[in-house]
């Protein structure tokens, strides 16, 4: 397993979306206990209800390279995405997204990002 | 002295080879391998005679009732405890320091009563009196390192109050390596306060360290099995006497009692009255053997071999550049465990990276949270070593930060 491929390593010293977002209706913050991370999610949906559409996504916050690139990639990925959408992505998708398998020890560290923008998006349907 | 290399071969699991390569082993501050001689030990109580301990009259009943309390013998010697009498076993140093907390202070202290503990404690003394403190209105003082990660006595003066019944510490970090004086500690705490009671946590000093509870004059040590050599599921309480009489179990049931009647319960003398059910019998004896091979080497001389090990990491680990670890620098007042921060990498990844070549640290806040946020570090990423730690695995360990730092660069 080659989890540190050059395109995470890129995601995590260069990250997309990172910062944020003037002008955010949402925000919600996850942590992960076991080893401090945190992450931050400010977002703008436009519409209502099950037709919203995330129209801009920005991150913030600390955590390991995992955490990070997800965190960037998921944005990348989620934006202009409907809500009903981004509540059906899971870990499979993740897995898909970093292009490798992960230990169930930096599962969570990979799912972190999506968690706060699944809480993020819900807490506005 | 011993050598490392020679004691490596008594330790099963460093035989083994993962993904063709060998272990390099740096966790034993979460808990250490295991030698040959505790895993046959243990495994003859379930090959030779396996029976319940205190109630048959047939013969194997007895040999392990014998072991059994064989293994307290050894561990009172252990420690320089008056009798056997003295060592109750539990199921790890958390359950010992929670037996203390609701078989004693729950009982006889009152809303306004203090504790001290420190910022460097394991959740395990540190949550309990938290806890306590909420439950029962007694306040809860903080004893703060300083920024060399030890602890300036002089503080003591305006902790210790007369309304302070209880002073609960470590007596070596698990993340700061630090070495607590526990005699001087209990000394002037007793000179502020007779009345106030003492509590040493000691999961990270009865591996590593001569203990000796008559020397510390503390009023309970805690510590655990795992962390020793032993099985895991055991752990250790000692008590000075009169406390343990005075205590109240907080467990009832089978063994504990010597006469149970429709309306009253006479429980058993201690330690036994604090030992209900059917007790982890395999692990105590195995944890016998762990004394015993504990004590064959010396813990002086473990000393001698960690505080070595720990001046020679000291000086590799400064070398490296943007890398720093917390503590202090001084052998002489720290043991061999290293809680680093890098500059280029977080500590999973860290942890993660080493893990390819096998060489296992630990990452994250080891359970001590608030230490990490006083120092302002989400988490660290934690070498720690033991008996079998030799010159060569410090080695591999910085040469998989160098490798880190080029993967992250």
């Amino acid at each position: 397993m080659d989890l540190y491929r050059e395109q995470i390593l890129d995601h995590y010293k260069h990250p997309r979306n990172f910062g944020h977002l003037e002008g955010a209706n949402v925000t919600s913050e996850e942590i992960n206990v076991s080893c401090g991370d945190r992450i931050v999610i400010e977002l703008k949906l436009k519409g209502k209800g099950s037709a919203a559409v995330i129209e801009a996504i920005r991150f913030n916050g600390e955590g390991c390279a995992i955490d990070q690139a997800s965190a960037s990639m998921l944005t990348e990925a989620v934006m202009g995405m409907g809500v009903a959408k981004v509540m059906t992505l899971d870990l499979a998708y993740v897995e898909k997204m970093l292009g490798t398998t992960l230990t169930p020890s930096r599962v969570k560290c990979a799912l972190l990002p999506l968690e706060a923008i699944q809480k993020a998006v819900q807490s506005v349907r | 002295m011993f050598d490392p290399n020679v004691i490596k071969k008594d330790f099963p699991q460093l035989t083994r080879l993962i993904n063709g390569k060998p272990i390099v082993y740096l966790d034993s501050t979460a808990t250490s391998l295991k030698p040959r001689q505790v895993i046959d030990k243990e495994n003859e109580y379930y090959t030779k005679y396996t029976a319940n301990v205190f109630r048959g009259i047939y013969t194997t009943s007895e040999e392990a009732t014998a072991e059994y309390e064989k293994s307290r013998e050894l561990t009172a010697a252990f420690i320089g405890a008056v009798s056997a009498d003295e060592i109750v076993f539990t199921r790890n140093t958390s359950e010992s320091i929670n037996l203390v907390a609701y078989s004693y202070i729950l009982n006889s202290f009152n809303p306004g009563d203090r504790v001290v503990t420190t910022i460097m404690e394991h959740h395990s003394n540190f949550v309990p009196w938290q806890q306590l403190g909420k439950r029962r209105n007694i306040s809860v003082d903080i004893w703060y390192t300083d920024e060399k990660g030890t602890l300036d006595l002089s503080a003591l003066e305006k902790l210790v109050t007369p309304k302070t019944r209880l002073v609960a510490l470590t007596a070596a970090s698990n993340v700061l390596g630090t070495i607590t004086p526990v005699t001087q500690i209990v000394k002037m705490v007793k000179k502020i306060n007779p009345k106030c009671l003492v509590l040493i946590d000691a999961a990270q000093a009865a591996p590593h360290m001569p203990v000796d509870v008559g020397a510390w004059g503390a009023d309970f040590v805690a510590f655990s099995s795992h962390k020793m050599l032993g099985p895991t599921g055991i752990g250790v309480l000692w008590a000075r006497p009169e406390l343990l009489e005075e205590m109240t179990p907080f467990n009832y049931g089978g063994d504990m009692i010597s006469e149970v009647h429709v309306d009253k319960t006479v429980f058993k003398k201690p330690p036994h009255k604090f030992e209900a059910g059917t007790p982890h019998i395999a692990g105590v004896i195995g944890f016998g053997a762990a004394v015993q091979y504990l004590s064959a080497l010396g813990m002086d001389n473990i000393r001698i071999h960690e505080k070595e090990l720990t001046k020679y990491a000291i000086t590799k680990l400064e070398a490296v550049s943007g890398l720093s670890f917390m503590g202090p620098k001084d052998p002489l007042v720290r043991g061999g465990v290293f809680a680093c921060t890098m500059k280029e990498a977080h500590p999973h990844d860290i942890a993660q990276l080493l893990n390819e070549d096998n060489i296992f640290i630990r990452a994250g806040n080891h359970c001590a949270m608030p230490l990490h946020e006083h120092y302002g570090v989400s988490s660290t990423a934690r070498a720690s070593c033991y008996i079998y730690t030799t010159r060569e695995d410090i080695d591999a360990f910085v040469a998989g930060l160098l490798k880190v730092q080029k993967t992250f660069s």
